[in-house]
Formats: C-alpha cells, structure tokens, sequence
C-alpha cells in the first residue's frame, strides 16, 4: 500500500519533470502537443492512485485530505487544459501568431508549471512550498510573455513584479514563522514541517505568529489575485494564450490560496495568535465587491472573465474567513466549482477568439447563431460562473450566503451586494455576446474539440443537481480539519 | 567566544545594509546606482559570513559564496553591460524630491524597528536585532520600487528587497540550507528573465522607462 502510494507521489512530481525534458528535445509540435496530453493523463492517473493508497508523511511531502482532493482536481483540469491546448495552438501556428520554437518553448513550460504546482500541493515543508510557488510564479510570467506582443510584454513584466513581490513577502513570512517554531522544534528542518508545526503550534511565541501571517496572507495573497493585490491578474489573463488563462484562473489561484489556508489552520492551533477569520473576510470582501464593479466597464472578454476569477476568489477566501464547518464545506465546493466553470469558459472564449479574430466583446455578437456548440457553451458557463441554478457555483454560493445570514447577517448584506453586481454584468455582457444581432464578422466553422468544455460544464451541472454521498463527506471531513 | 564583539560586529554589518539602502534612495545616474547595490551585496555577503562564524553554521558560507558571485560579480557586471548597450546610461528621474524620499525611509525604519522589536521579545537578541535591520532593509527595497520608474531601477530595488530577505534567513539560527539555495536560485532565474525583459522591452517600446509602458495603457485600457 505505502510503496504504491510512494509510487504515486513520485510520479506526480517526475512525470511531468520527465515530460519537460523530452519536450526540450522534441522539435514537432504535433508529436509535443500528443507528448504533453499523454504526461498530463499520467499524471492524473497518479493522482488517482493516491485515493487507494497514501504514502507516510515525511519532512519534506505530505498527503492528507485536504491536499488530495485538490491535487486530483488540479491533474485533471491540467489534463483537460492540454487537450484544449493541444487543438488551440495549431491554429495559433497556422495564424503565424506562434512560431514552433516558442511552441516547443510553451510546451516544456507547461509541464514544468504542472510539476511546481503538483510540488507546491505535495510540500510538508514551508520552504518547500515557497520554493513551488515560486517556481510556478516565474513559470507563468514566461508564458504570459509568450506572444511577444507590446500588450503581453507589458502584461508579463507587470505580473512579473508584482508577482515577485508578492512572493518575497511570502519568504519574509515563513522566515518569521520558523523564527517562532524554532525555540520550541529546535533547530533544523523539523521546524519547517507543516504537521509538525501544527501539532506545537500552542507554544510558539503569538505575536510572531501573528506578524508571519500578515507577510503570508498578503503575499500568496497577491499570487491569489485578492484586491488591492490583484493589478497583474486581468493584464496577464488577457494576454497570455487562452489556456494560460484557464490554467492561471482554475488552478494556480488555487494553490496560492491553498498556500494561505495552510497557514490559516497554523494560527488557528495557537489560541493566543490574531484570529485570521476577520483579516480573509476583509479581504475577500473588498475582492468580491471591487471586481463586482469592474466587471461592469469591461470590453475585452478575456478581462471580464479575469475579473470574475477575482470575484471568486474573493467569495473563497471569504467563506474560509468565516471558517466553520459550513462555511468551510461551501469554499471547498466553491474551489472545486469556480476551477471547473472558469477553465470550461476559458475553453470556450479561447475558440471564440480564434475564430473571431479579436477578444473585444463589442464586436462579438450573436454568437449562439453563428457558432451554436461554442455559443450555447458559453451561455452555460456564464449561467453557471454568475451563479444560477441548476449548477454547481450556485449551490456553493448559496451555502456561503445561509451560513454567513445564520452567524453575521450584517456581512451577508455586502456579500450579497457583490454577487448580485457581477451577477448582473455577467448576465447583460451574455446576452449582447450570445443573442445579439450577428455582425459581419468572420463566421467560418470551427475546427475544435469542444469535449474539455462539455466535460467540465457536465461535471459542474452533476454537482449542482446531486453531490454524491462520498465526496460529501469527504468535504465535511476537510471542513472540520480546516476549523 | 567574545558575545559582545560578534554582537557589535553583526550589528555594524546589518546597519551598514540599511546605510547602503539610504545610498540607494538618492542615486540619480544609473551607473551609480548600480555600484551602490553591488556595495549593499558586499555588504550583505560580510554580514552572512560573520553570521556563518558566530553561529558555526558552515552552510551560510556556501550563500555568502552565492552572493558575492551573482549580486557583488555578475548581476552589477551583467547591469552595467545592459545599459551600456541600450546606451542608457543617463540621469535618473525621480517621484517626489530626494529629501522627501529620505524622510519616508527614515520612517519606515522607524517602523520596522518598532514592529519587529515588541514581537521578538523572547527571540535570542541577536535574531532579534538582525531582523528589524531587514525589516527595513525589505522596505526600503519596496520605497525604491516605488520612487523609480526605470525599469533597471526597479530591477535593482526588487533585488536590495531580496537582500533584506537572505539578511533574515540568516540571521534565523539553523534555517535549514534549502531555503538559501533557493534565494540564490531564485535570483538566477530572475536575471535571466529581467535579461530577456530589458531587451524586449527596448525593442517594443524603444525605451526602458516604465512610463513609455503606462502611456501605452492608458491608450488601450478596457
């Protein structure tokens, strides 16, 4: 049992390695683009595994409930990003807006971003973890970068810096948080293990805890996209390539925030630390609300989506602030539910674009007329990412709305405030885009494989009508972890 | 071993960083502010090393090598052949007056000293001393990033931040090595990709300065 799942851990790290080396030397990008599909199924396969059979934790990688689920969904969406990818850059090389040395180029970064992401979900280790998010970080900046155009360029060094930032804020925290472990751990790597810290975690000194955490929060925070840290996150999801975008939006967003949790749960075990519930709560208040208005003046689809990616993580982080265990249950719903709906748009706006020829939502009108499969996808992932019935988002915003009215009405109000904003924007931008009058634009059939979207559309409309009974209990168990 | 000379010696060392980062603040010609930094790294690899041999850490020794190659050798070397081939090499412009900025650095050590100092009561004093120096040393880094436009500028605050932070590790008694190599590491990296930046920048915006990039923004915003 314990040697498979030491199996499985290992492959979730040197597959895609492995993979990112061979696709240095591969120089097709048909060949490339079979090569990173195939890695990523592996790696999902390996993640799989890890339900059966869990490896012991060591000081450097752990595996527990609360990172697996995420470690599954984070292999899966990577794997159905690159079967998107797979269709969508060989139109980018027919359209010459890619040559194949930067596709051979994006392919080996994929992998190796699946690797950091994979690394930062496995760490034990804070510093492990800092080193993986850091990784992924320089990662994306490359691939935001990739066109080479003004626009990404400008988009890449701004996220670049920001990023950068963003993640020494993070260094100066975890140093400080094994400042506080170490008169009680000793010296040494046992006092940058996460479980161990957590079962000592009373006796650290609390003021240090509590100064660790703000550097922390604010620096995965930024990596997280949370206003007022979020300026890079529109400019780089506009301009990087479409399955950047779903991959930044669905998954590393994820893992930033995951970073933050983790640490959540360190404070919460001393009880003369600061509560972190109220300083999430502001934060994701403030997220959700500021994105609710941006929403509103948006022209570039891409920009619109990467301003719901910041609503919901607003909404996320917000539901964990509140902690409890309903509140908790509904932000790992709505983790699994935003990563899910946002990567099936993404998909789909990403196709949209190729065919149109531009990201401008004004010139994209009518689109359930000229492109019915890709149109009506839309229409389903925008009815589900703004939260209607009968989807998955919708029940997890409505598990954080009931609870929030049960403890704090009075939060409740702006929280509802801000769903109802973007709900609105996301609606009317629809119906301009999906029902409008078809203009002149170029209307030929797409060559695409819609089935990433319809997977994922189908998954999230299957948690909104019925969650099955494991998966459940396999939330309320984590909620319960996660205090 | 004398406990008030290895004191006074990591404390002189650690001043002297945010000494250098007040050098920083005020520079006005690129080139200089590139020998600046490069005197903030020498003073940073002293620092690591005297910290490497009160502590009898000899790990330190290996970052205190890392730094003195990449941020005292290359990364300045490196800079100082960017701008001479962008031929950049002109008068800074800088937000807001020198004494202005001055002031604000003055209080934001200030304020690093009064935050770090409370917090760390029960922490051996030598950590504790170290890391209110980095502290300001961090924030220092962040004011320069602020006050500058150019991006090579930037470049150099984000890496006098970074300073701070490997001043920090070290400073935490037995910080195990990987989180060091990591910070050399990680400054690699961003060398190479602030590489490829400075000269695509150029050559889309024929300019390194970062408000060629915000004019062209505000033209495409939404």
């Amino acid at each position: 049992m314990n040697d498979l799942g030491f199996l499985a851990v290992t492959a979730l790290l040197a597959v895609p390695a492995a993979a990112a080396l061979l696709l240095v030397l591969l120089s097709g990008y048909r060949l490339g683009a079979r090569l990173n599909v195939g890695a990523s199924l592996l790696s999902l396969l390996a993640a799989a595994i890890l339900f059966g059979a869990r490896p012991e934790a060591n000081l450097y990688l752990r595996v527990d409930d609360f990172n697996l689920y995420l470690i599954v969904l984070n292999n899966l969406v990577s794997f159905t990003t690159s079967l998107f990818s797979a269709s969508y850059i060989a139109h980018e090389l027919e359209t010459g807006r890619l040559t194949p040395t930067y596709l051979r180029f994006y392919h080996v970064m994929y992998q190796a971003l699946i690797f950091a992401m994979n690394l930062a979900l496995l760490a034990n280790n804070i510093g492990l973890l800092w080193v993986a998010i850091e990784l992924a970080t320089l990662i994306t900046v490359l691939m935001v970068g990739l066109y080479r155009t003004r626009a990404a360029l400008e988009a890449a060094w701004k996220y670049f810096i920001l990023g950068s930032l963003g993640i020494a804020l993070a260094l100066f925290g975890t140093i400080l948080v094994y400042l506080a472990a170490q008169p009680t751990m000793g010296e040494g790597l046992p006092a940058m293990a996460w479980d161990r810290l957590l079962t000592r975690a009373d006796a650290f000194e609390p003021a240090l805890l509590n100064l660790a955490f703000v550097f922390l929060l604010l620096g995965y925070g930024t990596k997280a996209g949370l206003v007022p840290l979020h300026a890079w996150l529109p400019d780089a999801h506009a301009e990087g390539p479409t399955p950047i975008s779903a991959i930044l939006s669905g998954l590393l967003l994820n893992v930033a925030l995951y970073a933050v949790l983790r640490f959540k749960m360190l404070m919460a075990a001393n009880p003369a630390a600061l509560a972190p519930g109220p300083l999430m709560v502001g934060l994701g208040l403030l997220s959700l609300l500021f994105a609710g208005l941006m929403l509103y003046r948006r022209g570039d689809i891409k920009r619109l989506f990467a301003y719901s990616s910041i609503e919901h993580m607003g909404i996320i982080t917000f539901a964990f602030g509140m902690g409890g265990p309903l509140a908790n249950f509904a932000g790992l719903l709505h983790m699994t539910m935003h990563s899910l709906t946002k990567s099936a748009i993404f998909f789909a706006v990403g196709h949209i674009s190729q065919v149109k020829g531009t990201q401008r939502i004004s010139t994209l009108r009518g689109l359930t007329v000229t492109h019915p499969v890709l149109g009506w996808g839309l229409v389903a992932g925008v009815i589900a990412i703004a939260g209607m019935p009968p989807f998955g988002v919708f029940m997890s915003e409505f598990l954080v709305v009931s609870s929030t009215f049960a403890r704090q009405p009075l939060l409740a109000l702006p929280l509802v405030l801000g769903l109802l904003l973007a709900f609105g924007t996301l609606l009317w931008r629809l119906n301009g885009m999906a029902f409008g009058k078809p203009d002149s634009g170029p209307t030929a059939p797409v060559q695409a494989s819609t089935l990433p979207m319809m997977t994922h559309l189908a998954l999230v409309f299957v948690a909104g009508v019925w969650l099955p009974g494991p998966l459940v209990a396999w939330f309320h168990h984590v909620a319960i972890l996660l205090g | 071993m004398l406990h008030g000379l290895a004191f006074d010696v990591a404390h002189l060392l650690a001043g002297g960083m945010v000494i250098a980062s007040f050098l920083l603040l005020y520079q006005d010609r690129l080139s200089a502010l590139i020998n600046v930094f490069a005197l903030h790294s020498l003073v940073l690899v002293l620092a690591v090393a005297w910290q490497a041999f009160i502590q009898e850490a000899h790990h330190l020794y290996v970052t205190a090598g890392i730094a003195l190659v990449f941020k005292v050798l290359i990364i300045p070397t490196a800079l100082h052949r960017i701008i001479r081939r962008l031929g950049i090499h002109r008068t800074l412009e800088v937000v807001g007056g020198v004494g202005l900025n001055m002031l604000a650095g003055a209080a934001l050590v200030a304020l690093a000293i009064l935050v770090m100092l409370p917090v760390t009561a029960t922490a051996d004093p030598l950590a504790r001393e170290d890391l209110a120096f980095a502290l300001a040393v961090v924030l220092l880094g962040l004011l320069l990033m602020v006050i500058r436009h150019n991006a090579v500028s930037l470049v150099i605050g984000f890496m006098s931040l970074e300073n701070g932070l490997v001043l920090a590790a070290a400073g935490a008694r037995g910080m195990p090595l990987a989180v060091e190599i990591s910070i050399a590491f990680s400054v690699l990296i961003a060398l190479i990709v602030i590489g490829i930046f400075l000269f695509r920048i150029r050559e889309r915006f024929d300019s390194v300065d970062m408000q060629a990039m915000d004019a062209f923004r505000e033209k495409r915003r939404r």
